[in-house]
């Protein structure tokens, strides 16, 4: 019990516990290979359905027409609510497109 | 290539690096996106990045060209690598220590000593060092992991009496986290069933929401702290996005039901438990509260239904009620069972579908569903705009009783009922 007494106070050293848990594994992922140009490139806009992202990435696509028209973009949404993995989608993508912006994140 | 807005740029850095995507590529925009106009979206894309300073589209198109730098990262070892003890220390330098890494609700704890956390475990027959569940603060982050000794420093640093222990380690066990992180600011709330409630004097009566009573206020109490530090933190700006915050997660509303003066079956029974069992009863997205007293004879029907429609749409309502109020609902409506309440307030709760499908929260994660087919948000989308349509599936719909009989008055909680865990497995 003598940490008992010493928690009273004082210059007495305590010794006690660590309350945070323990942290999960990291495992890298690798990242999609860059693309040398957007030239001719077909990009992907996804919308996660979420507090109105779907107008933002219209405007985005709005500024691909007007500065960079030889993008060729579409506008995609996710199958569900953003909460969801959507793995129908990447597929599509990576069979369709040459890239892809999600947008826009919370 | 991700776009964000400039409030979540600590989560984005947090999280890309938990999944192992510290290279990933992102740009920011301004808060918030919702219920800005076209024009002014259009603004956002034109204009500068707020946190690297750049053109928005400079970072979009940058980010989807420029090489990576760099081979992937290497993966990073898990190792036991919080360690036991903090260092040792003086009592006064330990509370501050405690308190500058957001391991406290900013209130006095009790520092976690040996012989305080050796109290605490001999209140359950599990081992110290045995895995007792896994957190993590939303579904966007990676689930932490803990041991029964782990919960007990937190419930030491709550305040929490040893007998509380299996309590407070069925609700770390639950997998549900009273501090989870939604800009939203929900809180939890828990509802405590079976013989437990007598053995360790919890309150079910008067003021039992109230901060009268040591168990309910230590338990819940204990349920936040253990929610915060054994899922990796919470702290506002990176993993708690809470925009206004919540009082009522200083203890997660914690209460036992009052099943003595109650009319109908005791929360767990209802949920597949016996009566003589003891059980936690968890409930998240606890924000919104409405309120009255009694149940009037002439027009209860058009108060409930006012009270329902000023809830918010997509949480469901919990209906907490005095014993005098659980009665007077019996006598109005002929409710002799909870389920009959449950079935006249999943009739009565209606809202015109047009008002419906524009709350943000339903679009935000009931309309996606509906797109897809999901019923029966499916069917309810094919209403016209001004037919009434039912806010709420009937299975989201809860009764608990609690309250001392002072009076009449009973509340709704809007919240979303989780799980029923059963608190003798950790005795």
């Amino acid at each position: 019990m003598a940490n008992e007494a010493q928690a009273s106070g004082g210059t007495h050293k305590l010794t006690v516990l660590n309350p945070v848990g323990f942290p999960p594994k990291t495992v890298a992922k690798a990242m999609s290979p860059r693309l040398d140009g957007l030239d001719g490139k077909t990009i992907y806009l996804v919308d996660p359905r979420f507090d109105d992202s779907g107008l933002f990435l219209r405007q985005l696509q709005d500024w691909f027409a007007d500065h960079m028209p030889s993008v060729q973009t579409k506008l995609v949404e996710m199958s569900s609510v953003y909460t969801k993995d959507d793995p129908k989608t990447w597929e599509m993508i990576k069979a369709n497109g040459d890239g892809a912006i999600i947008g826009v994140g919370h | 290539m991700a776009l964000h807005t400039n409030a979540f740029e600590k989560v984005v850095q947090s999280v890309t690096r938990m999944h192992g995507m510290p290279q990933a590529r992102y740009a920011f925009v301004p808060q918030p996106v919702m219920g800005k106009t076209a024009a002014q979206l259009r603004a956002y894309v034109d204009g500068i990045d707020p946190i690297s300073g750049r053109p928005v589209m400079q970072e979009v198109v940058e980010g989807l060209t420029r090489p990576l730098e760099g081979d992937r990262i290497p993966e990073a070892k898990f190792e036991r690598s919080t360690p036991r003890f903090v260092d040792t220390d003086t009592e006064e330098n330990l509370h501050h220590l405690f308190l500058e890494n957001n391991w406290t609700d900013n209130l006095p704890i009790i520092l976690p000593t040996e012989e305080r956390v050796a109290k605490m475990l001999a209140h359950t027959s599990r081992k110290p060092d045995e895995i007792a569940g896994h957190l993590r603060s939303n579904q966007f982050r990676q689930h932490w992991e803990f041991t029964v000794e782990k919960v007990a420093v937190n419930a030491v640093m709550a305040g929490a009496r040893p007998e509380y222990f299996p309590v407070i380690l069925a609700l770390a066990s639950a997998g549900v986290s009273a501090r989870g992180s939604t800009t939203s600011s929900m809180a939890a709330m828990v509802v405590v069933n079976g013989p437990i409630r007598s053995a360790i004097k919890m309150n079910p009566g008067t003021g039992a929401m109230a901060p009268f009573n040591h168990a309910n206020a230590t338990i819940g109490r204990a349920y936040g702290l253990l929610s915060q530090n054994l899922q990796g933190g919470s702290l506002p700006g990176d993993s708690y996005m809470g925009s206004q915050g919540n009082n009522y997660m200083y203890n997660s509303v914690t209460f036992a039901e009052n099943e003595e003066r109650s009319p109908w079956e005791p929360f767990h029974v209802q949920h597949g438990f016996k009566a003589t069992d003891s059980t936690v009863s968890i409930f998240t997205g606890c924000r919104s509260t409405a309120f009255t007293l009694g149940v009037r004879e002439r027009y209860w029907r058009e108060h409930v239904r006012s009270m329902l429609r000023g809830m918010d749409a997509h949480s469901a309502p919990t209906f907490l009620l005095d014993p005098i109020a659980a009665r007077q609902f019996i006598d109005r409506g002929g409710f002799d069972r909870k389920e009959k309440l449950i079935d006249w307030v999943y009739e009565n709760a209606l809202m015109p579908a047009g008002e419906y499908w524009d709350y943000q929260l339903i679009q935000n994660y009931i309309y996606p569903r509906a797109t897809f087919g999901e019923e029966p948000y499916a069917s309810k989308l094919k209403a016209a705009p001004q037919e009434m349509i039912r806010m709420f599936k009937p299975d989201e719909i809860h009764v608990v009783v609690i309250g001392g009989e002072t009076n009449g008055y009973w509340r709704i909680m809007g919240c979303n009922y989780q799980k029923t865990v059963s608190v003798d497995e950790w005795r």
